[in-house]
């Protein structure tokens, strides 16, 4: 840390264990220093890759709410624990080529899908802000395209899943929404198929001759005709 | 009123005037001077010669060197060589590369195993805001992708890697698309593409500022749905050779039960990132928790020969304040789209889409001649000026293009559509690595490399997007070649005579080794 000022201490309680700490630091940052390593619970440090999903409570508040660790600061009175990012649910596995009907499929890989009872408290447990209840409906009900644009920003912390009484995985259900919007329903770029073709068939061959036959300094961009 | 908030009102007030205000591009000679005076790369100081192994009379940062002639995490063990895993192929590390290498010698026959020192996905991957550079539009070309990064490189790229990885962009660009990756998109369906610091032509491809998240997204799941196995948790320690030059498995340890385990590969592909993590000159970093260029030193005490080891990219925006996110990447793209970068006058002090070499040089010698802002926990930066982006195009543009950022930031109560944010280089990107052929394998024999791990497709500066396109090029092409030579291999004896040589070359040169290497994790523990 790179500390000109002295922040005032203040008390957290990590996994059951009250700590001092210099207030402004993240709930990792916590940990760090008050000793304490580690392995699991620390990814990125940039709330992106959803390593270090935690629970917590502050002073007085009667509520347990959800956080990724490296993302929230901890204040006086919090208590907070890190919950392993690998609770069991099901990671079913599947073959997007083999599928003719993926809408339908997904009743198939995941049927408890279809028996969300709208309590919301994935939407609640997530540290992304999504929509989660909806998103999973968007599923259901076969709107992909939607679905996929509500969970771009999941990290697949997996805090959404303990809380669900239906047991469904919402993230898992999200992705293969995504992959499947991506693989079946997006028109195709021309562009991007003319360029892989114009590739295939040498169009740049000679270009790349001249250009690689040049010394390094008479290598320039040439002007955008 | 602080310093920083009257400075800050500097910003906020001049905002309107700078609308149109043109901002000369730097030529090569004036580039070549600041880079020069200014880039922590030609700090003479920060700097060392390697006195052993392949690159010995080189030079690097005293960080890397510590490391590659530090002590294995083997030396003080004796360790029984039977293997509890026979395999073709082993990959090194979960990121975007080791699953796409992963994918490819599966698809291509190979019975593969995949060791990673955290979760399968943690890596910097998953970090990248920006995009991936390809060549789609019909003004552009592959030609002109390839002088780009070269000119931005300073010309130091293997030519042989960079025209094959600009080569390879559509295709692998079709190989995301068809695998269920959403890159976005234009009504007509065509991909739609920004403009990246040091590029002729807008080329980058990307989900919103989601890009790595959903490359990684996806390519994870391929590996799942593939069953491919995977081993979390567990480093490699050391690589094996037959004594004779020939990789041919690797030790590694299960973090969770301290056990060693011992791997017999016909080939070993090497994709464990980069070296953010060791705060090169005392840098902040935007690179994941695992970043501590673990692949460097064993692959060079097993003798494989590094390039360009002495470069490093120093992202220019990192966040500064608030001390939380110190380090913390602010996308490039902010720039592409018209973010301005200024002094604590309120002043601009470079074109904002120079090469990343470039612009870390310019703000670093802002702060080093005193017109850097100082935050409160003493740190120096500069202005990003965001809010200008929706004054540009529009209100709500950067809530709808950087969902992620303007989360990040509200967090801690700063509004970046209402006022700048302070930022300052953060060390990003290991430009060199160990050195690869165009099939991605190293000088020694059956060792493959893909990623930031590898060197010379970059030359001395990456540029923007062409990261995210290097670790699917060369993923692919390094599983498709593993696994290969792993149906030719014979090669089968496990040892560690190569440590032994290497332990004696370091005797010999009188070195005392100060670290254990590979580092495997930053100590952040406050041992108070």
């Amino acid at each position: 840390m790179n500390q000109k000022e002295n922040p005032k201490d203040i008390t957290v309680e990590i996994s059951g264990k009250k700590y001092q700490v210099p207030e402004g630091l993240t709930m990792l940052q916590a940990m760090w220093h008050s000793g304490l390593e580690l392995t699991r619970g620390v990814g990125c440090l940039g709330g992106i890759c959803g390593a270090c999903p935690a629970k917590y409570r502050t002073k007085e508040d009667t509520k347990i709410k959800t956080a990724l660790a490296c993302q929230t600061q901890v204040e006086d009175g919090m208590a907070f624990s890190l919950i392993a990012s690998y609770y069991p649910n099901r990671k079913v596995t599947y073959q997007f080529p083999e599928m003719k009907d993926p809408k339908q499929d997904l009743f198939r890989h995941y049927p408890e899908a279809a028996l969300c009872r709208n309590c919301d408290a994935c939407t609640v447990a997530c540290p992304k802000g999504i929509d989660v209840r909806t998103g999973v409906w968007k599923a259901v009900f076969g709107d992909f395209k939607e679905g996929a644009e509500l969970f771009l920003s999941c990290v697949m912390c997996s805090l959404c899943v303990p809380v669900c009484i239906a047991d469904i995985a919402p993230n898992q259900v999200g992705l293969f929404m995504r992959r499947a919007q991506g693989i079946f329903f997006e028109k195709k770029s021309p562009q991007l198929a003319n360029r892989v073709d114009e590739i295939a068939d040498g169009k740049y061959n000679a270009e790349w001759e001249n250009l690689l036959s040049l010394p390094d300094d008479a290598i320039q961009v040439e002007p955008i005709s | 009123m602080s310093d920083i908030e009257s400075s800050k009102s500097l910003v906020n007030d001049a905002r309107p005037l700078r609308v149109d205000q043109e901002m000369a591009r730097l030529s090569q000679d004036e580039k070549s001077l600041l880079v020069h005076r200014f880039h922590p790369d030609y700090k003479k100081e920060a700097y060392g010669t390697l006195q052993v192994g392949p690159n010995k009379g080189q030079t690097s940062v005293h960080e890397v060197i510590r490391l590659l002639e530090g002590k294995s995490q083997l030396a003080t063990k004796t360790v029984s060589l039977t293997p509890t895993h026979e395999v073709d192929v082993l990959i090194v590390g979960g990121g975007g590369a080791g699953s796409t290498a992963a994918l490819a010698a599966k698809a291509a026959g190979s019975k593969v195993l995949m060791a990673t020192k955290l979760r399968l996905g943690d890596s910097n991957t998953v970090m990248a805001e920006g995009g991936m550079q390809v060549a789609v539009s019909p003004e552009d070309s592959p030609v002109r992708h390839f002088v780009d990064s070269f000119k931005g490189g300073q010309m130091a790229n293997d030519r042989t890697l960079l025209k094959t990885l600009v080569e390879e962009g559509p295709s692998v660009a079709k190989w995301l698309i068809d695998n269920g990756v959403l890159f976005d998109r234009e009504e007509d369906g065509n991909l739609s593409i920004r403009s990246g610091g040091g590029s002729s032509l807008p080329r980058l491809l990307r989900c919103k500022d989601y890009t790595g998240l959903e490359l990684m997204r996806v390519l994870k799941d391929c590996v799942l749905n593939e069953e491919i196995e995977v081993l979390e948790f567990s480093p490699v320690l050391e690589l094996l050779t037959d004594g004779e030059g020939t990789c041919t498995g690797a030790v590694l340890k299960n973090l969770d039960t301290d056990q060693l385990i011992i791997v017999q590969a016909k080939t070993v592909i090497l994709s464990t990132g980069g070296i953010g993590r060791l705060h090169i000159q005392g840098f902040p970093t935007s690179n994941h928790y695992g970043a501590t260029g673990d692949a460097l030193s064993m692959a060079y005490r097993a003798g494989a020969e590094l390039t360009l080891q002495d470069t490093f990219q120093y992202h220019p925006t990192g966040s500064v304040y608030p001390e939380a996110m110190a380090g913390l990447l602010v996308t490039e793209a902010i720039r592409s789209v018209g973010a301005h970068l200024l002094n604590v006058k309120g002043e601009r002090f470079v074109f904002e889409l120079e090469t990343r070499d470039a612009v870390a040089s310019a703000i670093i010698r802002e702060c080093q001649e005193g017109r850097g802002v100082e935050t409160p926990a003493g740190r120096k930066g500069v202005w990003l000026d965001m809010p200008l982006v929706d004054v540009l195009h529009g209100e709500g543009t950067l809530r709808e293009r950087f969902p992620n950022m303007h989360r990040q930031f509200s967090k801690y109560q700063i509004d970046i559509e209402k006022e700048p944010v302070l930022i300052y280089p953060t060390l990003h990107y290991q430009n060199g690595g160990i050195k690869i052929d165009v099939d991605g394998e190293s000088t020694l024999k059956n060792l493959y490399v893909a990623g930031e791990a590898s060197g010379g497709i970059h030359g001395r500066n990456r540029l923007m997007g062409n990261s995210l396109l290097d670790i699917i090029v060369y993923g692919k092409r390094a599983g498709k070649a593993a696994s290969k030579r792993a149906t030719t291999s014979l090669s089968k004896s496990l040892s560690l005579k190569h440590l032994e040589s290497f332990q004696a070359e370091q005797k010999a040169a009188g070195i005392v080794p100060e670290v254990l290497s590979p580092m495997l994790f930053p100590d952040y523990v406050n041992k108070d």
